[in-house]
């Protein structure tokens, strides 16, 4: 028993040196729900290395499925869930998260400002990265058609004419389009991007059947004809898998996965030598860039011991700590601590940030909408109906939902 | 047997069937008539790294108030039933009001999502139910006449499309669809045309989904009615042969009738299963073209904000359905069983 203690000091040992993570130590039960992507990964296993913790982790794209009912129970089954700022509003409405006042006070003097999500005033959640979605360019490509890099959608159909006219790609426009969530994210963008209000103003009434929805519509269906004809099954992993073969010279992609697109692995080397980021898309004369502003964060879980909860604090804020920095996680993500120094590939997000982009909506009905957007939109890019006429059942579709939900009377 | 020792035998499955089945279908009901409660909605101020915006937000402390008052939700009746996600009444009447035609009316019912959905499964249903059925005895026959010592292999590779996880089957044939698959790329040449992608167009879609439906589910009839061909009485056969029956003859009539009771399982089994269609159309990434009822539940429950209600009353619908679908069927069995006695 002794020997085995010892292994197992010596290997916490050399985890810490490893990873260079703030001495943590803590009493109490740590477990983490959260997605699954490098930068996660990086925090869980950072908060994992606390000494003195019984620590469990669950990273799974499914998190958003599971996060709530694995906290409701009493004792919680996760004692924090990593979130987004859309997905932080389900766990906020039923209830299951604690405020962190108290636990920052006593624990996290040094977390700044900045990486504080409060709703109303109540500390909810700490954010430890920014995401967005941004524009991804071949400058070869580019450079053989003559055209300087696009910063708005109506120059990118102009450029993906020109690469289509020069025999150069026949499809040079990519994007995650699949039905489903991709599709609406999608359309969220564009629609602020053209200066819409999803909502109006204080209330759960949705008001997207107006000009700057058919101009958001319209816009998303002129790109169509210059992507693969089978968009409608491409998620971020399949749209990257198009990038990486080659087929692509243009997209609207995520900050955190143009790692994968910019380095040697799973392309030939004028595919990823020549892959750059620029910041996010124009489209009409809104002012606004087509694209929404990100956060990753952790929460604690309400239903579970004051230990537990001071445990999970310690850990995660551990996991979060500007110590986890180095050579190898520095370019996982645009991470919001201190001591972060932006890598080429993160340019995009950061650009995006710089540009005033606007977060994703944290409304409590957002994701209803969202839904109801990811359902519908399919039918107008195939052309089976207007654009009036898919904005008009978008809307229907969020007020059933809606109504059932308890938002709309 | 004796009733007591009957009772004694059936108990122990009667109470899993109770517990398993029967509530959980009560408590899906139940869940149907209900919806959430009123949320009580505030401005509050968030803030991030990016700054502070105003937003909506729920009133816990008041919302709980209302939970705790009536923890079952709002009584919603049929409303939900009613809504324009499900049975869309209201909608269906208006669009019957202000239709020119059978047509004009057809397409306005399509754009529902309930009439979407059952408009696929039905049609779903009645293709692969059918043609399951027949390729199912075709390769029994056929497997039946093959020589002794080929029959192991042959009905290994025939129970194979069985054998093979559903999802892991579907992406397979998903990736030798795709544009620049195999059977994508031959699908164009064979066309003639370039730009032709199964996974784009909405009728090869349906195309793709129904023989992938009855690619994995022949199997299931082929070793049923493999099983049946075996106690088919050699005497009949043999008399037949005698009295110059051809082999067409034999099969029409005295294989086929042998085998109609197995028939009646298989459609019964196929015709639940089938209404139920659902895996294929998340592996296919089908949503943007076909959605069956099983994938509105699932669409249901798996968004950021759970859809509760609505999931369970397009699950009744669903068990409403089904029971439709089999009640010719089950009354067909109730009256052989009944002249039997």
């Amino acid at each position: 028993m002794k020997i085995w203690k010892t292994t197992m000091l010596g290997t916490a040992v050399a985890a810490l040196a490893a990873t260079g993570a703030l001495a943590c130590e803590a009493d109490g039960r740590v477990s983490i729900i959260g997605n699954e992507f490098p930068a996660i990964q990086t925090v869980a296993a950072n908060a994992g290395a606390c000494a003195g913790i019984e620590f469990t982790s669950n990273l799974t794209a499914d998190h958003q499925t599971l996060n709530v009912a694995g906290m409701t129970g009493n004792p919680a089954e996760y004692t924090t869930a990593i979130v987004a700022n859309s997905s932080i509003v389900a766990l906020i409405n039923e209830d299951v998260i604690q405020p962190l006042d108290a636990l920052v006070a006593a624990y996290g003097q040094d977390i700044p400002a900045q990486q504080l999500i409060t709703v109303d005033g109540k500390i909810m959640a700490v954010a430890f990265m920014a995401n967005a979605q941004h524009l991804v360019y071949r400058a070869d490509v580019l450079e053989q058609v003559g055209l300087d890099i696009p910063t708005s959608y109506e120059e990118v159909l102009a450029a993906a004419e020109a690469i289509r006219a020069a025999g150069i790609m026949e499809n040079p426009v990519g994007g995650a389009y699949a039905a489903g969530w991709n599709l609406a994210q999608e359309f969220t963008n564009m629609y602020i991007g053209t200066g819409g209000e999803f909502f109006t103003p204080g209330t759960a009434e949705v008001s997207i059947n107006n000009a700057q929805g058919v101009e958001a519509l319209e816009m998303m269906k002129a790109l169509t004809a210059y992507m693969n004809p089978d968009y409608l099954t491409h998620d971020s992993n399949a749209t990257s898998a198009e990038w990486e073969a080659g087929n692509v010279a243009l997209m609207n992609m995520w900050g955190s996965r143009t790692g994968v697109l910019m380095d040697d692995e799973g392309s030939a080397p004028e595919v990823y030598e020549n892959t750059m980021v620029s910041g996010p898309l124009m489209v009409g004369d809104s002012g606004t860039p087509a694209t929404t502003l990100w956060w990753d964060g952790w929460t604690v879980a309400k239903n579970i011991s004051d230990e537990d909860a001071a445990a999970t604090f310690q850990a995660m804020a551990a996991g979060v700590s500007p110590a986890i920095l180095n050579e190898q996680t520095m370019s996982e993500a645009v991470w919001l601590m201190e001591g972060y120094q932006p890598e080429a590939v993160n340019e995009g997000v950061l650009a995006s940030v710089a540009a005033g982009s606007t977060p994703y909506p944290m409304r409590p009905f957002q994701g209803l909408l969202h839904t109801a957007l990811g359902d519908n939109i399919a039918d107008f890019l195939q052309g089976n109906e207007s654009a009036e006429q898919t904005l008009a059942d978008i809307e229907a579709a969020y007020t059933a939902a809606a109504t059932e939900k308890g938002f709309l009377q | 047997m004796k009733h007591s020792s009957f009772f004694w035998f059936v108990l122990p499955s009667a109470l899993l069937m109770l517990i398993f089945i029967a509530f959980p279908i009560v408590s899906v009901v139940t869940q149907s008539l209900y919806q959430e409660h009123e949320q009580v909605i505030i401005e509050v101020e968030n803030c991030g790294p990016f700054g502070c915006t105003k937003a909506e937000a729920v009133d816990l402390e008041a919302t709980q108030a209302l939970r705790d008052a009536q923890p079952l939700g709002q009584w919603a009746g049929l409303d939900i039933y009613k809504d324009r996600n499900h049975l869309a009444f209201a909608e269906v009447g208006e669009a019957w009001a202000s239709s020119v035609s059978m047509r004009d009316f057809a397409g306005s019912l399509m754009n529902l999502p309930f009439y979407d959905a059952i408009a696929f499964t039905l049609t779903y249903t009645a293709i692969v139910t059918p043609l399951t059925i027949i390729f199912g005895f075709l390769i029994a026959i056929g497997v039946n006449a093959v020589a002794r010592a080929m029959r192991g292999p042959t009905i290994f590779l025939s129970l194979l499309p069985m054998i093979v996880t559903p999802i892991v089957g579907a992406l397979v044939l998903f990736w030798m669809v795709d544009a620049r698959g195999v059977l994508g790329t031959a699908l164009q040449w064979l066309a003639d045309d370039p730009g032709l992608s199964v996974k784009a167009s909405t009728p090869l879609m349906w195309i793709m989904l129904m023989v992938y439906g009855i690619w994995s589910s022949a199997p299931f009839a082929f070793i049923v009615y493999y099983a049946g061909l075996q106690t088919v009485n050699t005497d009949t056969l043999e008399a037949a042969m005698i009295d110059g029956a051809t082999r067409w003859q034999r099969i029409r009539y005295v294989v086929i009738p042998h085998l109609v009771p197995l028939t009646t399982f298989i459609a019964l089994i196929q015709l639940m299963d089938n209404f139920r269609v659902f895996e294929p159309i998340v592996s296919f990434s089908a949503q943007a073209h076909a959605r069956s009822l099983s994938f509105a539940i699932f669409n249901d429950l798996g968004g950021e904000t759970r859809l509760l209600s609505s999931a369970a009353a397009t699950s009744v619908l669903t068990i409403i359905g089904v029971a439709i679908l089999l009640s010719p069927v089950l009354v067909r069995t109730w009256r052989d069983f009944g002249k039997a006695r």
